[in-house]
């Protein structure tokens, strides 16, 4: 079964989140400011969280993609309709 | 016949991580290896009943708990390990000894700093151009540049013995080159010995390999052990298989080896000899001794010491089976553990010749290796105290030891001198990671592993 709520995703991508980086304190997220500016996260991490949401929702995000998944209110508007089509 | 997603060559550190990438990410992934052990020069053996390490001295590249930058970091979050697994404990404190001047050094680059200071006032500054220069420079960001590190380094530190005595450790712990070393790689070394550090598991490098294993196999990889692989057939550009010692067939859609890049090209039925990179010719002979009392009792408390007899150090192939004017004495002891190590142990690693040690026979072979022993350890007790008479039990490893582990040409300890960034080969489903892609290591050949898996690989 595929998460389909925004709070499943936003539940999914924090687990993702807590396994690339588990030093990180992900409880005080804020939905709207780029995942960057709250997390020591580098590049590699990044691509990470791409290849987690590939592996686990069997989903490609192409590279000019990215940019949505900045902050955790556009990655869920970013995968909500394209996991329902799953 | 078998097909795989990838086959790795080498179950090493490089091996080893990258395997955990691919099949983290669902990959069917095969690592190959021709020895009966894993590890290649991180390896470990039994001697006499105890437990040695192959090459560890110490992991660079130390990062404390809870550090969200560095190779450690990054490495520990690519393979999903938790810090703790590691097990490292930082170093006590190391030194660069030249005569009669010594500069200390810990995890706290301020203590080196201040060293600096006290007997180089005049380049205190300068070192810190220097630091402001490498801290932040990104090697992949000018992977064409070359330039000399004695160059870039002689032109901000005016002082050529503290030149002299920066270039010792980090020429020691990875220089494929003699005399000197690309800058960049230059300061991938001096982050990882002077700005990270230096630390180690208890129970070294074993605990390190077992943890990789558990987690490659744990992600259902599979490793072979005495499979060593003979031939890689090619076919229109591309690795069609591999062919193995006892004639095995196996296919993957991709390869990546870990055996070095000339090694690998020669695997190659296609390889042209002209084509290849020039071998190293760096190599190195170390003994071990092991003490009936822990190294600090008799004054031993530093965790590695560089020495070196003159006012200038000498990186090159020595004429003789080793070169006795410079050298790394190491005491697995001296770290912050929590219980200490139940015997004492000094080891102490000279520049040597391979041709050398490789042309003796086996007699000649045990009995340069006894003579070795004990020049090795008259030239280290000029700088430490003398330990001789707490030994108890001894073992020697020597250039032709690197060429059984590591498989190098010339068991050249650091690979070719020219290496290989960016990972590709002429083949376009043949990669190289380890050692050849650039960086050395226990972190460094690991983040090797990861970086061209998540580059070439997980496409």
């Amino acid at each position: 079964m595929q998460p389909v709520t925004g709070e499943e995703i936003k539940k999914a991508v924090v687990g993702i989140l807590a396994d690339i980086a588990p030093d990180e304190d992900l409880s005080s997220l804020q939905d709207d400011i780029p995942f960057a500016d709250q997390l020591e996260l580098d590049s590699m991490d990044f691509l990470d969280i791409v290849m987690e949401l590939r592996k686990r929702y069997r989903i490609q995000i192409p590279e000019e993609d990215y940019p949505q998944l900045a902050s955790m209110r556009s990655t869920v508007e970013y995968l909500q309709p394209r996991l329902e089509d799953v | 016949m078998s097909t795989y997603d990838t086959i790795i060559i080498g179950a090493g550190m490089s091996g080893l991580a990258a395997g955990i990438r691919l099949a983290h990410f669902d990959q069917r992934v095969c690592i190959l290896e021709r020895h009966t052990r894993i590890g290649g020069l991180n390896s470990f053996y039994r001697h006499n009943g105890r437990n040695y390490d192959v090459g560890l001295h110490a992991v660079t590249n130390y990062a404390p708990k809870g550090a969200k930058r560095g190779p450690l970091t990054r490495m520990l979050r690519q393979l999903r390990l938790a810090w703790e697994e590691l097990a490292l404990s930082p170093q006590i404190g190391s030194a660069i000894c030249f005569p009669g001047l010594s500069l200390g050094f810990n995890n706290d680059f301020a203590l080196f700093e201040s060293e600096v200071g006290r007997h180089f006032p005049r380049q205190k500054d300068n070192l810190r151009r220097l630091v402001a220069e490498l801290v932040d420079y990104d090697q992949s960001a000018q992977p064409s540049a070359r330039s000399s590190a004695r160059e870039v380094v002689g032109r901000l530190i005016d002082d050529p013995l503290l030149v002299e005595m920066i270039f010792c450790p980090v020429l020691y712990y990875g220089g494929a080159r003699q005399r000197d070393m690309d800058f960049g790689q230059f300061c991938v070394m001096f982050r990882s010995i002077f700005l990270e550090g230096l630390a180690r598991p208890p129970a070294g490098i074993r605990l390190i390999l077992k943890k990789l294993v558990e987690k490659f196999k744990g992600l259902g990889g599979e490793l072979r052990l005495r499979s060593g692989v003979s031939r890689i057939a090619v076919k229109d550009g591309a690795a069609e298989k591999l062919v193995l010692d006892d004639g095995t067939e196996l296919e993957a859609r991709q390869v990546l080896s870990s055996a070095g890049w000339r090694e690998t090209l020669r695997l190659c039925d296609d390889a042209h000899e002209a084509a290849r990179p020039q071998p190293g010719r760096l190599s190195l002979v170390e003994s071990i001794s092991i003490l009936d009392t822990v190294p600090q009792e008799l004054g031993l408390a530093r965790t590695i010491v560089f020495f070196n007899d003159s006012e200038k150090f000498h990186y090159e192939r020595p004429d003789d089976l080793a070169d006795l004017r410079s050298g790394v004495i190491s005491s697995p002891n001296n770290f912050l553990y929590d219980e200490p190590l139940n015997e004492g142990v000094v080891r102490i690693t000279a520049q040597a010749s391979y041709d050398r040690w490789a042309a003796l026979d086996p007699s000649a072979y045990r009995l340069e290796k006894l003579r070795w022993y004990d020049r090795l350890v008259a030239s280290a007790v000029r700088f430490v105290p003398d330990f001789r008479s707490s030994v108890i039990d001894t073992d020697m490893f020597t250039p032709t030891t690197i060429r059984r582990y590591t498989g190098h040409e010339n068991g050249a300890v650091y690979g070719a001198p020219e290496k290989r960034p960016d990972g590709t080969t002429h083949l376009k489903n043949l990669f190289v990671c380890g050692t050849d892609q650039g960086l050395v290591g226990i972190i460094g050949a690991i983040i090797s592993g990861i970086t061209v898996a998540n580059r070439h690989l997980l496409k």
